[in-house]
């Protein structure tokens, strides 16, 4: 939340993504708190540590002061407290948290923890669910992955070739 | 960065650790916290601090773009791949349990297993060149 803050009214940008990547650890060890080891590894690695890096490879590519704008705040401070005014009122439906007889523990849930031993034989259960019960999920973000790869290979992964100002005229159709 | 030797040293030290720390949540995946996803970015962590360090050309002489365009493609593969093979021995799509007749339960330790290798070579490959490409156009 201090760090949301800060980011908020920070203009140098490289201590921006140092708060991001803060962020990131801290909510990493809120996630070890609510017992998601799996996704509290994830975000570790990928939110503070790789995803810091990109960033910071993006800022020397550009720049890294934010250009002051021009234009009124108060336009997005309206959409942004209106959708969020939306989020807080649609939590207000949810069942309470932790609680045994949510929905969410009354679906699939049992089964996953009670059959997977039986079913998959292997004792992590995030494992077997991310892998085989929702196998198709994780191929998605496989080829997620892959797409973002190519994109950005082809965006900047290219040889650089320097053309004459003028080539772009003859090019055009 | 020919000057920082405490840093190299350092590196050279810890470069083994983290390689082998990736493989480790890699396969180790099926017991504690961990998978491909986790293992290729710690994998391609660790090759990013050796290209900050020993500098880009050597690390683009031990990942060449078309090994890391092949890794990238090949995760992919593996993974429908497995998909695939699964259909055509009879069962669901990504059903491992058909991969061993006999036994569902062992089909499903090498359906896992196979899947996990795959999301994890790609997802190294990708974070590697990304950054390599970020790097280079950068100089």
């Amino acid at each position: 939340m201090v760090t949301a803050v800060a980011v908020i009214r920070m203009r140098d940008l490289f201590a921006i993504v140092m708060l991001f990547g803060i962020y990131s650890l801290v909510s990493a060890g809120l996630f070890v708190v609510l017992d998601a080891v799996d996704v509290a590894f994830t975000e570790a690695s990928v939110g503070a540590g790789v995803a810091t890096v990109f960033m910071l490879g993006t800022l020397a590519l550009t720049t890294s002061r934010e250009k002051p704008s021009s234009r009124s705040p108060f336009l997005p401070l309206l959409v942004v407290f209106i959708t969020g005014a939306a989020l807080i009122y649609g939590t207000l439906d949810f069942p309470p948290f932790g609680d045994p007889n949510d929905p969410i523990h009354k679906h699939v849930a049992p089964h996953y923890i009670e059959e997977s031993g039986a079913e998959i034989g292997i004792p992590n259960i995030v494992t077997s669910v991310l892998a085989s019960y929702r196998g198709y999920d994780t191929l998605g973000e496989t080829a997620v992955i892959f797409t973002a790869g190519i994109g950005v290979l082809l965006l900047i992964g290219g040889a650089r070739r320097r053309k004459p100002p003028t080539s772009d005229k003859d090019s055009s159709p | 960065m020919k000057q920082y030797a405490v840093l190299r040293v350092v590196i050279r030290l810890l470069l083994p650790l983290i390689l082998l720390f990736a493989l480790y949540v890699q396969f180790h995946g099926d017991f504690g916290p961990g998978g491909g996803f986790q293992a290729g970015v710690i994998f391609g962590a660790g090759v990013v601090l050796y290209a900050l360090v020993f500098g880009l050309h050597n690390a683009r002489t031990i990942f060449p773009p078309w090994l890391l365009r092949l890794g990238m493609s090949l995760g992919v593969l593996i993974y429908a791949g497995v998909g695939i093979v699964s259909l055509l021995l009879g069962g669901n799509f990504l059903g491992y349990g058909a991969l061993d007749a006999h036994h569902p339960e062992h089909g499903q330790h090498l359906g896992i297993l196979l899947v996990e290798m795959g999301v994890g070579i790609t997802v190294s490959a990708v974070m590697i060149s990304i950054f390599f490409a970020f790097a280079w156009r950068g100089r």
